[in-house]
């Protein structure tokens, strides 16, 4: 036991050593505001940084809403039961489902079928599919944790249920529903498989102008860094440094959840 | 010959194949309380539950048989559910008010209304927790949340949060099974000040409680409606044996 700690532990340290070291050494404001340059081999990050957060912020806009409702719809309408039933399958199929599966259906569907072609908005609504059954599960336990009192007060008052959702439910799901949300985006902005087909460009020096653009991403810079580089011992460095910044995004991401989630711990008193 | 608020008329309920509740009629004098004891399971909660339709909630259930309130048929097809509600009070074992302010629990019945001003909204909470003997323990507070009280005070913040619809029934079930002697001494007390504006049916586990607060006693056992009528004459001269060796504690 003791052993298998230590090992994990030593993993994470030597992880995190690697990635500051190797990454800091590029790392600068520089790095993170302005273009590459030189085919790659110099410059910074700023059109991918821009890239993933735009990326992210589309995926969160589809399916945030969408998730919630079917949530919402399920915890409380969830009739008849067998269309219930099938939803649940569906979303459990997805939620296990391998990033890149959801890259080419994002393909075939959204670039070839819609005509939506590699863009910010395809790798945006693959991305919001990616993130969904995530956001279902977590926002279905968040309303199901409220204490079934309140339902009951909320509808004994003669509230009907559209009230007692949007008046009690959640009200006092929401802290939950937000924490689940900050996860799935630390999730969405990570992933490199989805956006490989859909949305994401090797090199761009522009920033995009609309949702039919192509953007680039952070995980989709490391990846054609390291894969299409000509010049490894210029662009290497340069992954690292990108590396580190997506590492950090996600881990002050997760922070955050890991905060709100403690201050509702604190403050929640039922 | 005084009104019938509320009964029910051979009022039959199955939960799935379970048949809890046979033949129950129920009056509920108007302006008196209406205890309703018996053993754990008895149905008495159910009962309860049929009058602002709560069963409707739990899937499988069936209900055969009349509920009204005053002439209105409670089960009628078109029934206005929400509204039958607001004007039926209800209130629960456990204490349950909403993690919301002090105010914002007793508007709340209002709020979901609509139709009502900032300052009657106001008055019919002052109007409410007064009515509930809240008003001096909370007024300078009401902004403060409701979890912040206890026990006692959030029971009764949940009967000025159902008297705040002016309902003309308020039902209670088991409501002082969760308090301190001295709370449900308040809540007693309580229940007598408030009949002369409003018809009070009222479960309980505790027969010396029955004792203490009704004007009629009802006494269910296994399902059934097994006796009813004035609480003095069913405590003194009951006229099943069942219920003498229930009230006796023979058991229960």
């Amino acid at each position: 036991m003791a052993l298998m700690l230590v090992l994990t532990a030593l993993f994470l340290v030597l992880f995190l050593v690697r990635m500051f070291s190797q990454g800091a050494k590029v790392l600068s404001w520089d790095f993170l505001f302005t273009a590459p340059r030189d085919a790659m081999r110099a410059g910074g990050i700023y059109p991918a940084l821009v890239g993933t957060f735009l990326l992210t912020a589309l995926s969160m806009v589809v399916a945030l809403p969408l998730g919630i409702l079917t949530a919402i719809w399920l915890t409380n309408y969830g009739k008849p039961v067998w269309l219930v039933n099938i939803l649940r399958v569906a979303i459990n199929t997805l939620a296990g489902t391998p990033s890149i599966i959801f890259g080419l259906f994002g393909m075939a569907m959204f670039s070839n079928l819609l005509g939506f072609d590699i863009s910010l908005l395809s790798g945006g609504l693959t991305l919001a599919i990616l993130a969904l059954p995530v956001i279902i599960n977590n926002t279905e336990q968040a309303i199901s944790s409220v204490p079934e009192d309140f339902r009951e007060a909320s509808l004994a008052l003669g509230a009907t249920t559209r009230q007692t959702v949007s008046r009690v439910l959640l009200p006092t799901a929401l802290p939950s529903i937000l924490t689940g949300a900050i996860i799935s985006i630390g999730r969405v902005a990570g992933e490199t498989a989805p956006i490989m087909f859909t949305a994401a460009t090797f090199y761009s020096r522009q920033l995009p102008k609309g949702l039919g653009d192509e953007v680039m991403a952070l995980p989709y810079h490391i990846y054609a860094l390291m894969t299409e580089g000509t010049h490894p011992t210029e662009q290497v460095p340069i992954a690292y440094g990108t590396s580190l910044v997506l590492l950090l995004l996600v881990i002050s991401i997760s922070a955050a959840a890991i905060w709100i989630r403690s201050s509702i711990r604190r403050k929640r008193q039922w | 010959m005084v009104d019938i608020q509320l009964q029910s008329l051979d009022l039959n309920l199955w939960f799935g194949k379970n048949h809890v509740l046979h033949d129950v009629s129920l009056p509920v004098y108007k302006h008196q309380v209406t205890a309703m004891i018996g053993p754990s399971g008895c149905g008495k909660s159910t009962l309860l539950r049929c009058f602002n339709r709560m069963n409707d909630l739990i899937p499988g259930t069936r209900i055969e048989g009349r509920a009204l309130l005053g002439d209105a048929d409670i089960y009628a097809p078109k029934a206005d559910v929400s509204k039958l509600r607001s004007r039926i009070g209800m209130v629960f074992q456990k204490p349950n008010p909403f993690p919301k302010s002090i105010f914002n629990n007793v508007a709340f019945g209002l709020q979901i209304q609509g139709g009502f001003s900032k300052a009657e909204i106001s008055n019919r909470v002052e109007e409410s927790l007064k009515a509930a003997w809240l008003w001096e323990e909370v007024k300078d507070r009401l902004s403060s949340s409701a979890m912040s009280l206890s026990g006692g005070q959030q029971q009764r913040l949940c009967i000025a949060r159902a008297l705040a619809n002016r309902p003309d029934v308020l039902m209670l079930d088991e409501p002082t099974s969760a308090l301190d002697p001295q709370s449900t001494a308040k809540i007693e007390e309580l229940c007598l000040e408030l009949k002369h504006n409003v018809t009070i049916l009222i479960v309980t586990h505790n027969v010396a409680q029955a004792g203490r607060i009704s004007d009629q006693t009802a006494f269910m056992y296994l399902g059934e409606l097994l006796e009813f009528g004035p609480t003095e004459r069913v405590f003194t001269v009951p006229a099943d044996k069942r219920t003498e060796a229930y009230l006796t504690g023979v058991f229960g």
